[in-house]
């Protein structure tokens, strides 16, 4: 699914990244635990948070995700939608609560995160 | 035996310098890439480094990153002075946290940190006390 069309499922209003929106997202994930974050997302995957702060856009660089949509109308501070730009990911915002956003997104065919990969933890 | 060659990145660690928390990582990730290394090799060091470097960051009061990047693998040793570990088995299974409020409300304290690290790393070796603090080994093949 491309940017654009989320975008648009969502009514989501862009904040940073018109030149993007032709990007192919095939996997998203709603969560506001940035560890889990980078525990259940694959490389290229997009996420929903209720989380506003830089440290998203810090996980979404060290994660490699594709774009992030922020839930409830919520809006990046300065200096996360500058963090962003400079390391080239865009932002969305949506009114769309995260459970209505995920929903939305599901139910028109965007896949969950596939399971975890990498070496189990058995400690 | 002296030392494989090979590009040495370091990092000092700050404790609770939150603004600038993942820049190392980042900057690691953006050298490894650059150094020829896959996207989803980079990330796995990427999330080595950035969870060791948000541990030192919360709870350690600062540490010091040490990233050694070779053709076939990249390691990673993190120190620190902090308190140590009292019981690195628990702290080893998802969802144990001992992070406060503060930090929760960050988006951190998942207790997904160490599991993470161990996860993405091909070799991963922990070592604490109260007394010397934390030590951290990771190495990711390429």
């Amino acid at each position: 699914m491309k940017l654009f069309e989320i975008q648009q499922l969502l009514g989501a209003s862009q904040i940073w990244g018109q030149h993007c929106l032709d990007r192919e997202v095939a996997t998203a994930c709603g969560a506001d635990l940035m560890s889990d974050v980078l525990a259940f997302t694959k490389d290229g995957a997009l996420l929903l948070t209720g989380l506003t702060n830089p440290q998203v856009i810090r996980t979404a660089d060290v994660g490699g995700l594709t774009a992030i949509v922020f839930v409830r109308g919520k809006t990046p501070s300065p200096e996360a939608a500058e963090m962003a730009k400079s390391l080239d990911i865009p932002l969305f915002s949506t009114p769309c609560t995260l459970f209505e956003a995920c929903g939305i997104l599901f139910s028109q065919g965007l896949k969950p995160c596939p399971p975890r990969e990498g070496n189990s933890v058995d400690a | 035996m002296p030392e494989e060659p090979g590009l040495i990145l370091e990092f000092p660690l700050e404790h609770y310098r939150f603004e600038i928390a993942g820049e190392a990582s980042s900057k690691i990730k953006q050298v490894v890439r650059q150094l020829g290394v896959n996207a989803q090799t980079a990330r796995r060091i990427s999330v080595c480094a950035y969870e060791a470097e948000l541990n030192a960051i919360i709870h350690a009061y600062g540490g010091f990153m040490r990233v050694r990047v070779l053709p076939d693998r990249t390691e990673l040793e993190v120190t620190d002075a902090g308190p140590g570990i009292p019981d690195i088995e628990a702290a080893m299974r998802e969802g144990f946290s001992t992070a406060p409020d503060n930090i929760r409300e960050m988006g951190f304290g998942a207790g997904m940190g160490l599991p993470n690290m161990a996860r993405s790393a091909d070799e991963f070796e922990i070592r604490s006390s109260p007394e010397n603090g934390t030590w951290i080994r990771m190495l990711v093949r390429h």
